[in-house]
């Protein structure tokens, strides 16, 4: 029953290398966090102090890494629901992600969105969303609005709209990029390709399964290039976004990684190949980035192994915050419903009455 | 003469609901399934699982997330005789179908005089306080218990399920069957052997002389465990479960509210617009001589419902608010929590 | 300025029907000119106005059943004049009873049914389990499950207290006042329905050998609270009179009053014997009161009159201080009121002990029943001639039997009998009763 392992297409943008010590140090702090932080979120969940639905990174760290280092703090990003590490090196302190996972006051959406509807305004994160593919139009409008708001330039802003590989399949996504190449958006649409939409691969998904093609239907620039290099997605980031800033011109990036374990975490994924598994594990980011750095010298064992420490325990730290955090009051259920007041507005809690029987 | 033995089973709503789609599939070649993750993935809630490996891909067919493309594809198939059985993961996904639900299932057999029929199922569970969050956690049932063309089953129990289920199938027309994921594991006594429901009548799942819950799928079970307490309290209360929104059996709603003289309606959408607007209006016009208060509705509270476990809680109704609207119904106090 | 509304006219009342208006839309209304007639569950009484203007508005119409303190007219200074009743006329259901009030069948069928304003303001209002509706709605406040019993049963919910949510009538009041109806049906049983006019409207509920008779609101609050009272643990005690003696007395009296164009009746006599032994027996002229008993400084007999409507009992105020002549003069007055419906709310209240006398249909002896909140009423009979032996010669001599219904909760039979034991006495040695 399990799907045969996939072939790992070959990355077309390669790593650049010579990068400072200091900046690949940098990128593995915010990897181990990231690792760090998704662990402890499957290790919450099945604690019972998170609920509902949630997703996590791992095995996608180098991709978080990549991208939100390209991404400028002027720009606005928009996600699906496997969200929590775009949310952390956004700068949001794991704190407050980890308080909307438990649900929170003191949580990024106040404990009202959970995992998947992790949202921002300061740092311009405009969402996780639970639907699928329903972040695609909405990004698109943001860079519409970009467009009527200022000029294009190096210092212009731009979106960037993240989906799943399994996203690409529902019409919204051809709807928005056909409107981005009407009309000249600066948006780059990053398709987080980690083989499989929940169960289903790629190729069982989707008839042009080089997903990085599907841009070309309305004439947008598709690049494909290696997940599991932090700096290879950096850099081809950074450039479709000069792209998107600079000439409006709307970019179509594949990103290629693995899902290190289920669609989420009371996914066991049985359906999966113990071959693919292993591939998934081999190709695991966070350590082999670890070993090249410690190979290289710019990290010694004992760095890394710092490292790793300092980001379990900035982790506890967020735990503890979060499970001593209060609840939402109850009173307040209503009170994010409507921006203008309106007269009537229902506000009954089941079974009470919704009129005085005078 | 043969002796007719009739043997049932105790299972879940989940096996109940698996066991007949393999049954209409062993049954009607006509009959496949078609839906996201339904066949390796064996369905997000494991309603099918094992009917990819029996009877194959061209069957059970995974589609794409494409709710649009697929649940318009089936309602194709069904145009030339085919009798698909479409899986929603959730009602939730069903807004993205919903052009070809309302504008062309509903529409295609009036609008073109009969000439075609859509036998279309639509299964998809609904259901919140699973901490799913707004996007996930909506009971959407009206929006098609609305729509002329369409029909609405909304099974409470096991045996329901295998029944309705089988009836949809074999009917001509689109059915929208609504399942609850609260639902899934629960068990209850099926009988063996084919069993096909009456598509449009409702049921009194219990009886009693002092008042009457009217409510369907998850809420009708929590309205028979509230009917039970209350027994204990010297209440006689009966529930009337709908199985059916689209067509309503107003006569049994009725009929029970005269007996009763007092109708409360347990229901898991929003209050205003919503199934008990309906049945209340229904009972001022059959039964308005027979009440003795006015009808009230149990439902949930207006507002996206958000993640937090408190605020979730808060805005759903629960056997407790039940209860009380119950008592408040009957001009009872108590000094329940 | 403000609306008319309706009056609290007895302590009893919960509404009233607005009978008739005696002001048309348009007139110039002075403080105190009488607006309308009201039917209470008492009596017809004036509806007075406390403004000076013109009357601009009938809120409802004549017939109406209306809450107290809901509007029923507007005064004002004539600029907002409304011709047409725009308000919730009366329902017809509502209006029906006043109209078609059907006369109980025959005086002589109650025995002693009374309908009086309790004793003192001490007394507890009828419990009801939930407030009474605030009275800010203009309609009668019911479940329509209710209203279709009601018709059914002929049960004018007007006279029902709710005791649903914010005073609704529901099923369980309906239902109450069923059992109610039945029980001062059984009680009146010599009541012949057939003489009940066709013209009845309300259905009857199951059997075609049975109309409905629709009924006054003497009648139902008769019927209540007749029913309360059979709650009261009570018991009876008779005597046999001799009123021999009382006759002659009486004839002599009336001989004597001629003149002045006065008359006295045995039940006069008996009225002012019994405020005399009431006076003597402070203990009897009492009632229970919620955990105490009251024990009243004034003697008021009522006297139990039968009226077309239903029984009414006039109070004769301080009977033990007025004269035979002044409590004959006055129980007349009342009795004709009574009949005609004149009876000011005053003249029926106050009362704190009943007599009830059926000796002028003929009625040896019977039991009456209590009024409450009142601990006795005495039933009176006919006289009639018994023989008896005197210094050896057979002769005959008019007895009467008097009958006390006693509340047991106020007192106790050595007690009561005492009283009785005294008024007999008094009876049969009439002087002392004007002494």
């Amino acid at each position: 029953m399990a799907a045969k392992a996939r072939t790992r297409p070959k990355a077309v943008v390669e790593s650049t290398g010579g990068e400072p010590a200091d900046t690949l140090r940098d990128y593995y702090e915010r990897m181990s966090l990231v690792r760090a932080f998704e662990l402890r979120s499957s290790e919450m969940y099945a604690r019972a102090k998170i609920g509902g639905y949630c997703h996590l990174n791992l095995g996608e760290e180098a991709t978080v890494v990549g991208l939100m280092a390209a991404i400028e703090a002027r720009d606005y990003l928009f996600t699906g629901y496997r969200d929590h590490g775009y949310a952390l090196l956004r700068g949001l302190a794991p704190e407050r992600v980890m308080a909307e996972l438990f649900g929170k006051v003191t949580g990024v959406s106040g404990g009202r969105g959970g995992s998947m509807h992790l949202f921002d305004e300061e740092t311009r994160l405009f969402g996780g969303y639970g639907i699928v593919g329903g972040q695609i139009p909405p990004a698109t409008g943001a860079a519409l609005a970009l467009k009527f708001q200022e000029a294009a330039g190096p210092d212009a802003a731009a979106v960037m709209c993240l989906l799943g590989d399994g996203t690409t399949n529902i019409g919204a996504f051809h709807e928005s990029l056909n409107l981005a190449g009407l009309w000249k958006l600066p948006i780059v649409y990053v398709i987080v390709n980690n083989g499989l939409g929940m169960g289903t691969t790629v190729e069982k998904a989707s008839a042009e399964p080089d997903l990085y093609k599907r841009g070309a239907s309305y004439r947008m620039p598709g690049i494909r290039v290696d997940g599991d290099d932090v700096l290879a997605v950096r850099d081809a980031a950074r450039d479709a976004l000069k792209q998107a800033r600079e000439s409006r011109q709307p970019v179509l990036l594949e990103v290629m990684c693995y899902r290190l374990r289920g669609h989420s975490v009371v996914d066991p994924a049985r359906y999966r190949s113990s071959e693919d598994t292993t591939i998934a594990q081999q190709s695991d980011p966070v350590p082999s980035f670890r070993a090249e750095l410690i190979a290289s010298g710019v990290l010694s064992e004992a760095d890394a192994a710092a490292i790793d420490d300092a980001a379990d325990a900035r982790v506890s730290e967020a735990v503890v915050f979060a499970d001593g955090s209060p609840e939402p009051d109850v009173a307040d259920l209503f009170k994010y419903v409507y921006a203008t007041p309106v007269a009537n507005a229902p506000a009954a809690l089941p079974g009470e009455p919704v009129m005085d029987a005078l | 003469m043969t002796e007719t033995v009739n043997t049932s089973r105790t299972i879940t709503y989940r096996q109940a609901l698996n066991e007949t789609l393999r049954a209409e599939l062993e049954r009607d070649e006509k009959v496949f399934l078609v839906g996201e993750e339904i066949g390796v993935f064996e369905g997000s809630y494991k309603i099918t699982a094992g009917l990819l490996e029996d009877f194959g891909p061209e069957r059970v067919l995974d589609a794409p997330i494409a709710e649009e493309g697929f649940v318009g594809a089936a309602l194709g198939a069904a145009m030339l005789g085919m009798r698909p059985v479409v899986e929603i993961m959730t009602i939730n996904f069903s807004l993205i179908a919903i052009d070809q639900i309302v504008n062309h299932a509903a529409k295609m057999r009036s609008m073109f005089a009969g000439q075609v029929s859509i036998p279309l199922v639509i299964r998809m569970p609904g259901g919140g306080g699973q901490q799913l969050a707004a996007t996930h956690s909506q009971n959407l049932e009206v929006w098609y218990a609305h729509i002329p063309g369409l029909k609405v089953v909304a099974p409470s129990t096991p045996a329901d399920a295998k029944a309705l289920l089988t009836a949809a199938i074999r009917d001509d027309d689109p059915v929208i069957f609504l399942e609850n994921l609260s639902l899934y594991s629960a068990k209850g006594e099926v009988p063996d052997g084919e069993q096909v429901a009456e598509i449009g009548k409702a049921a009194v799942v219990k009886t009693g002389t002092d008042l009457t819950i009217v409510s369907y799928s998850r809420g009708t079970t929590t309205a028979l465990e509230v009917a039970h307490q209350l027994e204990g309290e010297g209440l006689s209360i009966e529930v009337v479960d709908l199985r059916s929104l689209r067509p309503l059996d107003r006569d049994t709603i009725c009929a029970s509210v005269r007996k009763t003289g007092h109708a409360v309606v347990f229901e898991d959408d929003w209050l205003s617009y919503g199934i008990g607007a309906e049945i209340s209006a229904t009972i001022g016009e059959g039964a308005f001589d027979f009440l003795d208060a006015p009808v009230r509705r149990v439902a949930a509270a207006e507002v996206p419902l958000p993640y937090a476990k408190a605020l979730e809680k808060a805005a759903l109704p629960s056997a407790a608010d039940l209860a009380r609207v119950v008592r408040e119904v009957l001009n009872i106090s108590s000094n329940d929590k | 300025m403000p609306d008319v509304i309706m009056p609290r006219l007895s302590d009893t009342m919960e509404e009233g029907e607005l009978s008739r208006w005696m002001k048309q839309v348009g007139d110039e209304i002075h403080k105190g000119d009488v607006l309308a007639e009201i039917e209470t569950d008492k009596a017809t009484m004036d509806l007075e106005a406390f403004d000076n203007g013109i009357l601009e508005q009938l809120l409802v119409s004549a017939g109406a059943l209306v809450p107290i303190g809901a509007p029923v007219a507007r005064i004002g200074d004539g600029s907002n004049i409304v011709e047409e009743s725009a308000a919730p006329a009366a329902p017809a259901a509502s209006a029906a009873p006043a109209a078609t009030t059907v006369p109980v069948a025959d005086a002589a069928a109650e025995p002693t049914a009374a309908v009086s304003a309790p004793a003192t303001p001490a007394v507890v209002a009828p419990a009801s389990a939930t407030p009474a509706a605030p009275a800010s709605t203009g309609e009668l406040r019911t479940s329509p499950l209710a209203r279709k019993i009601g018709r059914e049963h002929g049960i004018d919910l007007h006279t029902i207290a709710g005791t649903g949510p914010q005073g609704r009538i529901t099923r369980t009041d309906v239902d109450a006042a069923i059992v109610a109806q039945e029980a001062a049906a059984s009680a009146s049983a010599p009541a012949a329905p057939a003489a009940a006019p066709a013209a009845a409207p309300a259905p009857a509920a199951g059997s075609t050998d049975s109309v409905s008779v629709p009924v006054s609101r003497i009648r139902a609050v008769t019927a209540r609270r007749l029913t309360e009272s059979q709650a009261v643990p009570h018991f009876f005690l008779t005597s046999v009179v001799n009123v021999e003696r009382l006759v002659a007395f009486r004839a002599d009296v009336n001989k004597s009053l001629e003149t002045l164009g006065s008359k006295v009746s045995l039940n006069d006599l008996f009225v002012r014997a019994s405020a005399v032994a009431l006076r003597a027996h402070p203990e009897v002229n009492a009632s229970w009161g919620d955990g105490v008993i009251l024990r009243h400084q004034h003697v008021n007999v009522g006297v139990a009159v039968a009226t077309d409507d239903g029984l009414l009992v006039p109070v004769v105020a301080d009977a033990d201080q007025k004269s035979l002549a002044a409590i004959a003069t006055e129980t007349r007055a009342l009795a004709g009121l009574a009949r005609t419906g004149g009876l000011s709310l005053a003249q029926m209240s106050g009362g704190t002990f009943t007599i009830s006398n059926l000796g002028m249909f003929g009625i040896d002896s019977f039991t009456a029943v209590l009024n409450p909140p009142e601990a006795g009423i005495l039933a009176i009979g006919a006289a009639s001639d018994v023989p008896a032996v005197r210094d050896g010669v057979l002769v005959s001599v008019p007895m009467v039997k008097i009958t006390l219904t006693v509340d047991h909760r106020v007192l106790d039979g050595a007690v009561a009998a005492a009283f009785l034991r005294d008024l007999t006495t008094l009876l049969e040695e009439p002087l002392r009763i004007v002494l």
